[in-house]
């Protein structure tokens, strides 16, 4: 089904590459689904709903691929409630927890705006399972972006209040955002060998994105120089343990349960 | 023997009209091109190849499990269904005869992928003067519209 040729990468690093977009896509959709029900009106109830489908399917898709690509007998269903924080390899922007729609919303703009790069750059992918997944990934990431970016212009430009929150969820967040361009091993060895994108390409024009619109918002990026980053080789935030605790509950009490 | 292989291909191809998208019942899987493609072996084991519409969308297990069970109750001995990724499912792919059931059931068919300026029809009144009351709507590959002069709202299938 698949028609990767290229032999500079190894099959099974190749899947580590896809995990590592899963877990990005699976956190998100899980931080998602934690706010339903929690949405100031029906309609965001809807998209925040939808949006979270969106990553939770995503990452279905790729983990179902990766698993055929990984060593052993892995399923997809092992990788997503079976494999601990440390071996998560999400970024840290993602398993961040909100206090509010201004953080839903941050969070979401700023993630949006580099999966939809992401996806754009691998949607060219030598591999045509991965490209296949990346286009219909791109149309998708272009309608939850226009959506984040609405509400970051609307309530950054609206009243004292809501711009007062809006930018202290960007001060929170920001400094998780430039672990997402930084590139590894893996990354350039994926990218070399036509399959992958290096994510040091895609900043520049995140950049120049997130820069339009959150000018238009009336907002700033927060000057703080400070970083942190580790996401990718498993060293996470406080925050994620407790978050898988929950979402793989389940899958550990009753190994093997199905519906 | 191409005969009779030929022929069960027919019968699997219209026993597999009866699948339907299970949040647009009135749409077979092959009206909105989830159906990708059907083999039929000579010993009558069918391999069925379907694809994704939205990433999010969770009707995909619902339809494998339809396509297994239409199949063996008519007369199949072994299905298989394969998920493919590629190329991508898109919009473009719906038929025309798929857009008019959306309009006849209220729901607006997709714009074409890239259009610059929407064009949108109330399938109600067909009226053009439509705004948006939701982006998305009650599925992942729906926003809610209304129509600002026979004030209904509708759904509207995104173009993807």
């Amino acid at each position: 089904m698949t028609t990767k040729e290229d032999t500079t990468i190894a099959t099974g690093q190749f899947g580590v590459y896809l995990i590592r977009h899963a877990d990005d896509n699976l956190v998100l959709g899980q931080r998602l689904a934690e706010y339903v029900t929690r949405a100031p009106d029906l309609e965001e109830e809807l998209a925040v709903a939808n949006i979270a489908l969106d990553h939770i399917g995503l990452a279905t898709h790729l983990f179902t691929y990766a698993a055929t690509l990984v060593d052993g007998d892995t399923s997809a269903d092992d990788l997503a409630m079976l494999r601990s924080e440390r071996e998560y390899s999400n970024v840290l922007l993602v398993e961040q927890p909100h206090d509010g729609f201004g953080d839903v919303m941050v969070r979401q703009f700023l993630f949006d705006a580099y999966q939809l790069l992401l996806w754009q750059a691998l949607s060219t992918s030598g591999d045509s399972t991965l490209s296949g997944i990346a286009q219909r990934a791109e149309r998708e990431a272009t309608y939850h972006l226009r959506h984040s970016s609405n509400w970051l212009i609307r309530l950054g430009d609206g009243t004292s209040e809501s711009h007062s929150r809006m930018q202290q969820s960007i001060n929170r967040m920001w400094r998780f955002t430039g672990e997402l361009f930084e590139s590894d091993e893996l990354d350039v060895a994926v990218a070399a060998s036509g399959v992958g994108a290096d994510p040091v390409e895609l900043e520049g024009a995140w950049r120049a994105c997130v820069a339009d619109v959150i000018d238009e918002a009336t907002l700033s990026i927060p000057e703080d120089p400070y970083q942190a980053s580790g996401g990718r080789s498993g060293i996470h935030t406080e925050h994620l343990g407790p978050m898988l605790a929950e979402m793989q509950s389940l899958a550990r009490s009753y190994p093997g349960l199905s519906w | 023997m191409v005969i009779g292989t030929t022929t069960r291909l027919e019968h699997a191809t219209s026993l597999l009209e009866r699948v339907v998208d299970p949040d647009l019942p009135f749409l077979s899987i092959a009206d909105i091109a989830i159906l990708r493609d059907v083999e039929v072996s000579d010993s009558g084991d069918v391999v069925v190849t379907i694809t994704p519409t939205y990433s999010g969308c969770p009707a995909l297990g619902v339809i494998t499990e339809d396509i297994d069970a239409t199949l063996i109750a008519g007369g199949f001995r072994s299905v298989t269904v394969e998920v493919s990724h590629s190329p991508a499912w898109t919009t473009e792919w719906m038929s025309d005869s798929a857009k008019a059931k959306l309009i006849e059931n209220r729901i607006a068919p997709p714009d074409a992928l890239l259009s610059v300026v929407p064009e949108i029809l109330c399938p109600m009144c067909a009226s053009d003067e439509i705004s948006v009351l939701s982006e998305f709507g009650s599925t992942a590959c729906k926003s809610l519209m209304v129509c600002t002069r026979c004030r209904e709202p509708f759904d509207y299938f995104k173009a993807i």
